[in-house]
Parts: C-alpha cells; sequence; structure tokens
C-alpha cells in the first residue's frame, strides 16, 4: 500500500525527450490507468517507476522517500509484463516462489503464499507445469499470481492483456478488477486500449507525445474531455469533429457556420469572439439518425428544412446497435445508431446533433472551450 | 492417387539425397576405420577394396604401448577442455555485455572482435612466436592455451551474444523487481536458459582446438608437450608413411571428441524443450 509521487520527471534518450515534466500524484490504494498511444511515454514511465529505466530529472516519491536511486528489487514493487516474462525452466509454483525464495521465506510460508495465491487465481491443478505448457490466460494467470504473493507496495501493470484475444481479454480485465477491489493495492496500469482504461480505472492519465493530457475519473474524459487528442482518444467509435467558424454578422451572434456552410446555433455562454476558429465534437452515439430525427435540431441543413441531410456511406452492424457512417458533404462522420439501421449506402438520412451533447475545441490549440 | 504416387516418389528422391549426402560425408571415416585394421602387408598387395580380408588391432596396440600417443592424447585432451572452458566463460560474460549493455567504446570492440577474424592465422605466426618465447610460454600447454583461447574468444562471443538476444529482457528485468541483482538475475535465469548455447559453444571450442596442428606444430618442439595432431605427424617419415597407425590413432583421436559430444548433446538437442513439456 503506498502513496507514489511522479514530481517533474523527464526521461530523454540521447537528444530525444520521451517525458516531459510528468507530474501525477497517485493515493493509496487507487487504481491509475495510463493510457495513450504506442510512443507517448506510458510504458517508459511505468518502467522508471519500476526502476528499469533510469530517470533524467525529478523525482518518483513512494510514501515520502525518493527512490529514484534505489535498484528495483529494493522497491518492494511488483510487476506484470505483456509478455507474462514467466521463467521458463521453473514451474509454476516455482515462478510464483521465485521472489519469496530470492527474500529467504521460510519454506512454510512459500508454501501457505503460494497455496493462497494459487486457489484465488484457479492455478492450483497447474503447479507442477511449465510455462509452456499452459495457455495464454493461465500464464497471465501465473503472471498475476507470481506478482500477488509479494504483497508489493503497488502493483505496475505493462499493457498485460494485449497478448489475448478479446474474449480472454475481457474476462481478465474483470479478474484484475476484482483482484484491485480484494487486495486494495495501490496499482499502475499502462495500456493503449481506452476501454481498458475506462473499466478498469479509477483515475485516467490520458498520456501524448510525452505529457499529460489529462487526469480524471472515466467519466470525466468521456463527458469533458480537456482537448481534441483526449476526445479524439477515448470512445469507440472515436469522437466527430466538425470544423467551423464563429459567424460575424450582427444578428446571429450565437451562431457557428460549418465548413461545408450550414449554421449551427451555440450557447452564448461559450464566448466566442466572430471569426474564431472552432473545432465541434460530438460522439458517434449522440448524434441521433434517421427519419425520426427532430425537426428542431441544431443543425441548419443546406436544405433549409431544420434537420442536417447526409448520405449514407456504409452501414456496420454490430449486434447491440450499428454504426452508420455518413457523408456531411464531404467528409465522412460515424453514428452509432441504437437497434436495427437498414439503411444502405447512398441512402438519405437526418442526423440531429443535440446541442447539449456538442463538446468545442479551440481550432488552434485544441483546448476545451465549454 | 496419382498425387499420392507422386508424394512417395518425392520422399524417396529426398530420403535418396539425403542417404547420398551421409555416405559422401562418412565415407572418409569409414576409410579411416577400415585402414586402421588392415594388416600392413595387406595394405599395398589387395588393392583397393571395401574391407580387407583380414583384420587386425596390432596397429591399436602398436600406437597404444609402444608409442607417444597416450600422452599426445593426454596434452591435447588438458589443452582442449581448457580452451574450450575458458572461451566459453569469457564469451558468456562477454556476449552478455554486448547483448545487454550500452557503454562507451562497444561499436568500437565489435568492431575489433571482427578485426581478429579478418587475417589467416599463419600471417601471425611468426609474430606470436616471438611474442610467446621472450615471456617463456613456447614448449608450454598454458602458452597454447592461451593462444587457443585468445583465437577463439571473438567467434564464440558472437555466437553467444545472439543465444542471450534471443532470450528477451523482460524475464531478467522481473527477476531484478522479484528481488534479484542483475548478477543473480543472470545465473539463476539467464544461464540456465542457454545452456543450449553454452554448449553449443563449448563443442565448437572444443573440437577447434583438438585438431589445431599450425600451432601446435610451432610453439612446441618437444614431443612429451605434443599434442595428437602433431603427433600423427610422426607417422610421416623420411622413407614412407605408416598408415596402419596412423589410422589407427586417427580413430582412438576421434574417441574423445565423441565423448565430449556425447556429453553435451543432452544440452544442445534437448535443451528447453524437454523441460517444457515434461509433467
Amino acid at each position: 500500500m503506498a502513496e507514489i509521487d511522479i514530481r517533474h520527471v523527464r526521461k530523454s534518450f540521447q537528444n530525444l525527450e520521451i517525458l516531459k515534466a510528468v507530474d501525477l500524484s497517485i493515493r493509496t490504494g487507487e487504481f491509475i490507468v495510463l493510457v495513450g498511444p504506442s510512443g507517448c511515454g506510458k510504458s517508459t514511465l511505468l518502467r522508471m517507476i519500476a526502476g528499469l529505466e533510469e530517470v533524467t530529472a525529478g523525482d518518483i516519491v513512494i510514501d515520502g522517500k525518493r527512490i529514484n536511486d534505489l535498484a528495483p528489487r529494493d522497491r518492494n514493487l511488483a510487476m506484470v509484463f505483456q509478455s507474462y516474462a514467466l521463467y521458463p525452466h521453473m514451474t509454476v509454483a516455482g515462478n510464483m516462489s521465485y521472489s519469496l525464495r530470492l527474500r529467504k521465506f521460510a519454506q512454510d510460508r512459500i508454501a501457505a503464499a503460494i497455496g493462497e495465491a494459487s486457489r484465488v487465481l484457479g492455478l492450483t491443478a497447474l503447479m507442477e507445469r511449465r510455462p509452456r505448457a499452459l495457455s495464454g490466460g493461465q500464464r497471465q494467470r501465473v503472471a498475476m499470481g507470481r506478482a500477488i504473493v509479494r504483497e508489493p507496495q503497488a502493483f505496475l501493470w505493462d499493457e498485460p492483456l494485449s497478448n489475448l484475444d478479446a474474449r480472454l481479454r475481457e474476462q481478465m480485465r474483470a479478474e484484475i478488477k476484482k483482484l484491485h477491489r480484494r487486495l486494495g493495492t495501490t496499482s499502475i496500469y499502462v495500456t493503449h486500449d481506452q476501454i481498458e482504461a475506462m473499466t478498469l480505472a479509477d483515475r485516467i492519465v490520458a498520456m501524448d507525445a510525452g505529457t499529460i493530457q489529462q487526469i480524471g475519473t472515466p467519466a470525466d474524459l468521456y463527458d469533458r474531455p480537456a482537448n481534441l487528442f483526449v476526445a479524439g482518444f477515448i470512445g469507440s467509435p472515436a469522437m466527430n469533429f466538425l470544423h467551423a467558424r464563429m459567424a460575424s454578422e450582427t444578428p446571429t451572434r450565437s451562431a457557428l457556420i460549418l465548413a461545408d456552410g450550414p449554421r449551427m446555433t451555440v450557447p452564448e455562454t461559450l464566448g466566442l469572439q466572430a471569426g474564431q476558429a472552432v473545432i465541434v465534437g460530438i460522439r458517434p452515439e449522440h448524434i441521433v439518425v434517421g427519419d425520426a430525427a427532430p425537426r428542431q435540431t441544431g443543425v441548419a441543413g443546406k436544405t433549409g428544412t431544420g434537420a442536417g441531410e447526409a448520405i449514407v456511406d456504409l452501414v456496420e452492424p454490430t449486434g447491440m446497435g450499428a454504426i452508420v457512417h455518413f457523408r456531411l458533404d464531404t467528409v465522412v462522420h460515424k453514428a452509432y445508431h441504437l437497434g436495427r439501421a437498414d439503411w444502405k449506402a447512398g441512402d438519405h438520412i437526418t442526423v440531429h446533433f443535440p446541442t447539449e451533447r456538442l463538446h468545442f475545441f479551440g481550432a488552434t490549440d485544441g483546448r476545451r472551450l465549454n | 492417387m496419382a498425387m499420392s504416387r507422386k508424394r512417395i516418389l518425392g520422399t524417396l528422391a529426398h530420403r535418396a539425397a539425403v542417404l547420398l549426402y551421409i555416405v559422401v560425408a562418412l565415407f572418409p571415416l569409414y576409410w579411416l576405420l577400415k585402414v586402421s585394421v588392415t594388416p600392413t602387408r595387406l595394405l599395398y598387395s589387395e588393392g583397393v577394396r571395401m574391407w580387407p580380408s583380414k583384420t587386425t588391432w596390432a596397429h591399436y596396440a602398436f600406437v597404444l604401448q609402444n608409442s607417444d600417443f597416450p600422452q599426445f592424447f593426454e596434452n591435447s585432451l588438458i589443452v582442449s577442455l581448457s580452451t574450450a572452458a575458458v572461451v566459453t566463460l569469457l564469451a558468456a560474460a562477454a556476449g552478455y555485455a554486448i547483448s545487454r549493455f550500452e557503454f562507451r567504446g562497444k561499436i568500437w570492440l565489435i568492431g575489433f572482435l571482427l578485426v581478429t577474424q579478418m587475417f589467416p592465422l599463419v600471417m601471425l605466426i611468426a609474430p606470436i612466436f616471438k611474442i610467446l618465447s621472450s615471456i617463456g610460454l613456447t614448449n608450454s600447454l598454458a602458452g597454447l592455451i592461451l593462444v587457443y583461447s585468445a583465437f577463439n574468444v571473438p567467434f564464440a562471443v558472437f555466437l553467444m551474444q545472439s543465444f542471450f538476444d534471443a532470450i528477451p529482457r523482460d524475464l531478467e528485468e522481473a527477476a531484478m523487481i522479484d528481488g534479484a541483482s542483475r548478477f543473480m538475475a543472470f545465473r539463476q535465469i539467464i544461464v540456465p536458459l542457454t545452456l543450449p548455447g553454452m554448449a553449443a559453444t563449448l563443442g565448437f571450442v572444443f573440437t577447434a582446438a583438438w585438431s589445431e596442428l599450425l600451432f601446435a606444430l610451432m610453439l612446441i618442439s618437444k614431443s612429451d608437450i605434443s599434442t595428437f595432431p602433431v603427433g600423427l605427424l610422426s607417422f610421416v617419415s623420411k622413407f614412407g608413411v605408416d598408415f596402419g597407425q596412423m589410422m589407427a590413432a586417427g580413430v582412438l583421436a576421434l574417441v574423445p571428441a565423441v565423448l565430449f559430444f556425447l556429453l553435451i548433446q543432452r544440452f544442445l538437442v534437448q535443451g528447453l524443450m524437454a523441460g517444457a513439456v515434461k509433467g
């Protein structure tokens, strides 16, 4: 159980800056997910906490103690690797007990610890197997078992589910969550999968290009993404973006002109300047599609009917609903339509963007405006 | 039906090609064995025959009882085993460092290791003789071990490095997080996984040292510290070659090499696989 403080931590390789002054405060027992595209520095940050990478500048502090210069083995952290990193020449029991044997625990304590962990993880029947004789999911469990027998200060997870198939990933995700609820150990979890981030995290740290873009609860990041990057990264299918410009003529100060001409009324509270370039975001699941689109829409269609008219480009049924790709002028957007979608490519549909679901970002800096 | 017939023919052709290769490759060995048991008087009188009309162990008896060969074997064994051990230890350490660490001058080190492999050994004999004689290492098995080790280390380093490269870094990192120092992780996790590689290196260096003739000939002039390849030459006299005894000595010389490989082949072929499927 530990509080982890990352203070102004930087990392460079030669002249390449991987992490730019990262600050992050992790509370005891918290489940933090570092999420971002590959190369954003999330794994590097995790490895620096583990002691596998040197810290170029800044401090990493666990429970008030600066650990920058401690060897990995003295940090009392456990890590689960994407590759599982099980010792191929040791049995499951050997793998799980290795850390305890290194610490010269008594035989009976070791047996008790790995017995308990294997029971929790359902590995009891596999204890004498070698890693090669295990399935992917079983290996994943052994890696988790190896981490929990130590009762470390914190767990570090480095994309632990990336090598599993979708079904197993879903199952292990739930197991990790239950494990955390049961043990309450501070956890830092790295993933590029935003679903994993949303489902597991107490707080998500969204990273891009070596900087933290936003820290917040999953709901925060989904409802109020701080910038275009977070808006585009969290949510699947991804948020749609429309380029727009604030109308300059006086009577309609509260109207945005979309790139293709139609207008959209926006709340005056945004305080936009006339002529200011804006990017409007809307999540696919918030777009109302079809003939059911109400007439009092936010988008004023070219034809002046009130509802925006669009042309269907592609329909991807997902069972629960369908992802409808539609063209608004020339740009393709996606809408998630719950229920059956019987449209075909080329069909004309109406799309409605509810005003209260719109996100506004500055076109130059990408920052959230509303 | 036609397909399966074609496949059978293909398999037959494949097997025949393999068989042909094996026969060609092993024929000299067979000839070695054959001549070593052929009585001297039949050697020239019978012409070329696949097997002599009479066989004898006399050559072996002579080599073992009346020649210096037992001494040569002992010398060769000392030199080859020591060289193999020294080279494998050094190569494992150096190969690991090159595989895992970034350090200043690494690229130069690798470059120099490569350069040492570029020259024909013959070119270096004279300078090496001069150097060794000035420090009293000619006519000594230690000198031979030193030279053999020096010449085998570079290749062995690259060999070992490739084995270490094949082992994911995650494994040591996991061990270090589990509480091991880097050296403990190396010894307890990496070394057991590299045993096949070490066995291959041992075997390679052992055979290289076992059959080396040039340096053994140049650096050693006393017969009591000669290695067996030099000893073989002693059957070539001014007046002729005693083929029977020479071949018998050759067959005997094979024995340690074969035994050595039998000893390490468990690691060579079995390696991790057996451990993985057991249980």
